[in-house]
């Protein structure tokens, strides 16, 4: 059980922490970083998100088909074995926009996160794990479409 | 205001699988009608999940994340009873939050 001074300790340190990555829930619709979504490239993704180089990693992996059929609904995951990861994204290589999707962690949910998105064309997948010391990792996959989700 | 979400929590050794579907179009604004003309873009931009009224995760979403969204994420230390609920806002302002709980 949590005394209140210590829960009041706690609220202050994630608050904090969110106000400093610009993502306090009331800003929310104003913190969305589109330039991190108009970025093309995983390093230009990136760096509109605040990170450093990132760094291939096997303690990151990516889950998702060989081969999708409809590129319109790909099921794809990120997750990491590392404690830590504060932030989970997922990003298409050959989209018009690469960032998917950004998911901002705390303590209370497990790094592994599935969604589904649109894919083009045949492209890599990469999922980066954003970790507390600032690290960058990734992981890629190559997922092969045969029919493309964007543009008709 | 948009269509409910079908939210499942199951709770399992500690941590409940929350599994969202939500009802939208995710327009990526690329895409063309009959006549030529672009459909405005129309996605859901950001996610909130919480758990017992204590957010545990925020999303931000582009255009890319596929129609009629899925999500699936395990909270931690959530056990039957409990209330996960999930709200997003989309890139014209609109709204939906809907609750369930953990079972």
């Amino acid at each position: 059980m949590q005394t209140r001074r210590e829960m009041l300790a706690h609220s202050a340190t994630v608050a904090g922490l969110l106000a400093a990555a610009g993502l306090l829930p009331q800003a929310a619709q104003a913190a969305w970083n589109e330039a991190a979504f108009s970025a093309k490239t995983l390093a230009d993704v990136v760096k509109a998100m605040g990170g450093s180089a990132p760094a291939a990693s096997a303690d990151v992996s990516i889950n998702g088909p060989d081969i999708a059929e409809n590129g319109a609904v790909v099921p794809v995951g990120a997750a990491t074995t590392l404690a830590g990861a504060k932030r989970l994204m997922l990003l298409v290589e050959k989209n018009p926009s690469a960032l998917a999707a950004v998911f901002d962690l705390t303590d209370s949910v497990e790094p592994n996160i599935n969604t589904r998105v649109k894919m083009g064309q045949s492209s890599n997948v990469y999922a980066v794990a954003m970790m507390a010391d600032g690290k960058v990792l990734f992981a890629q996959k190559e997922i092969k479409v045969t029919l493309g989700g964007c543009g008709g | 205001m948009a269509d409910p979400m079908r939210i499942r929590a199951q709770a399992a050794d500690g941590k409940a699988t929350v599994r969202v579907l939500m009802a939208h179009e995710m327009e990526t604004g690329l895409r063309k009608d009959s006549s030529g003309n672009k459909i405005p873009a129309w996605f859901i931009q950001d996610v909130t999940v919480a758990h017992n009224g204590a957010t545990v995760m925020t999303a931000q979403w582009g255009p890319s994340v596929a129609k009629n969204p899925f999500m699936q994420l395990a909270v931690k230390g959530a056990k039957a009873g409990d209330k996960i609920t999930i709200s997003w806002v989309d890139n014209k302002g609109d709204k939906r939050t809907d609750e369930a709980t953990v079972s």
